[in-house]
């Protein structure tokens, strides 16, 4: 288990996910470092944006691709108190999906919101 | 704040994404493969044209050169920058977006 | 200004290690200091002791060992990334029982706390990928 940092330096962390899951490995690794950020409490949020908002499809199996179902852990993401998951409303339409696909509790925003949620974080991760 | 993409408008969206994602007092710097959005005549040369009124663009030289581009390929307007010009350009901006 | 690096691709493959290389030279000539330089996914590989590029082209591995030796720059592959890419240390390879190891000069392999380290304590994150 990472060692907490005893500096008491709060910052407002962004973790943004542009990458459809199971293609490349992206999402997974990305998910990880989500993880073990959370014990380091952070201000996080979590930004779905492009193909980001296919993570977070409902009822993915990954059994004939043999491959981890990561996306069981997106549901958990709440136990560690990672609870701001916001989606690109245009990304969303775009590829002809509703908040009803999704298989967390989000926070659907549109691109003016997106904007200022990019603009107000102090540390951005992409991957 | 500073957004850096780094690849080309005609293979990922990410300059696509970034365009309408950034804000009115942003930079963008374009390095690697995302030098070719700065060029000019493009099929996103508009949208790259339409983005200058609000935000500075920036483009790497060393990428532009090695892909056999100078300032006359490029949009007007746009600043060729080296490496150390990007040191600065993030000193500058106390944000950095690194758009992949 | 204090600086951390996330390099997220492999040697050659992609440009990303060599823009982030370049990047740190340029900071570092510029008097500013690099805390970390944090490798994941694919960016593990850049950690490898056993690459053979050709003698006309530049030793990536290579070039990141001697500016961290010059510069105390501390590199670091994650731990779960690596154990998924067959990086080991010596650590590794006696805790996962395998027989070598192929990790760089001045690389270490470490946890993602690591990153989100660099994340709180630098002053800018500059990430290098695809």
């Amino acid at each position: 288990m990472e060692e907490e940092l005893e500096s008491g330096v709060v910052k407002k962390f962004l973790y943004i996910n542009r990458r459809a899951p199971h293609g490349t490995v992206y999402a997974h690794e990305a998910l990880e470092v989500v993880l073990i950020g959370a014990a380091f409490e952070q201000d996080v949020s979590l930004a779905f944006i492009d193909d980001g908002v296919f993570q977070l499809k409902k009822d993915q199996d990954t059994s004939e691709i043999n491959t981890k179902n990561f996306s069981k852990i997106f549901s958990a993401l709440e136990m560690y108190d990672v609870e701001k998951l916001y989606v690109e409303k245009e990304s969303l339409e775009s590829r002809g999906l509703t908040e009803d696909d999704l298989s967390v509790d989000v926070k659907v925003i549109d691109s003016a919101e997106m904007k200022k949620l990019i603009t107000d974080s102090e540390v951005i991760f992409n991957f | 704040m500073l957004h850096t993409v780094n690849k080309s408008p005609f293979e990922k969206n990410s300059l696509e994404t970034c365009l309408r994602l950034i804000d009115e007092s942003s930079s963008i710097l374009l390095i690697e493969d995302g030098v070719y959005g700065a060029l000019k005549n493009t099929s996103v040369s508009d949208s790259v044209i339409n983005a200058q009124k609000t935000t500075k663009i920036y483009v790497l030289g060393p990428d532009l050169k090695a892909r056999g581009l100078d300032k006359s390929s490029l949009i007007s307007n746009i600043e060729v920058i080296d490496y150390k010009g990007f040191v600065n350009l993030t000193i500058e901006n106390e944000k950095i977006q690194n758009w992949l | 200004m204090l600086f951390g690096i996330l390099v997220n691709e492999g040697p050659y493959q992609h440009q990303a290690s060599d823009s982030a290389y370049l990047f740190a030279k340029a900071a570092i000539e510029e008097g500013h200091k690099i805390f970390r330089v944090f490798f994941y996914h694919d960016g593990v590989n850049n950690g490898t002791r056993l690459a053979t590029p050709p003698q006309d082209d530049r030793h990536i591995p290579n070039r990141w060992s001697e500016l961290a030796a010059e510069h105390e720059i501390d590199l670091v592959l994650c731990v779960a990334a690596a154990q998924r890419r067959g990086m080991v240390d010596p650590d590794e390879m006696k805790r996962n029982k395998k027989d070598a190891d192929n990790i760089a000069e001045k690389f270490r392999i470490s946890g993602l706390g690591q990153l989100i380290e660099a994340g709180v304590q630098t002053e800018r994150l500059i990430t290098f990928g695809d």
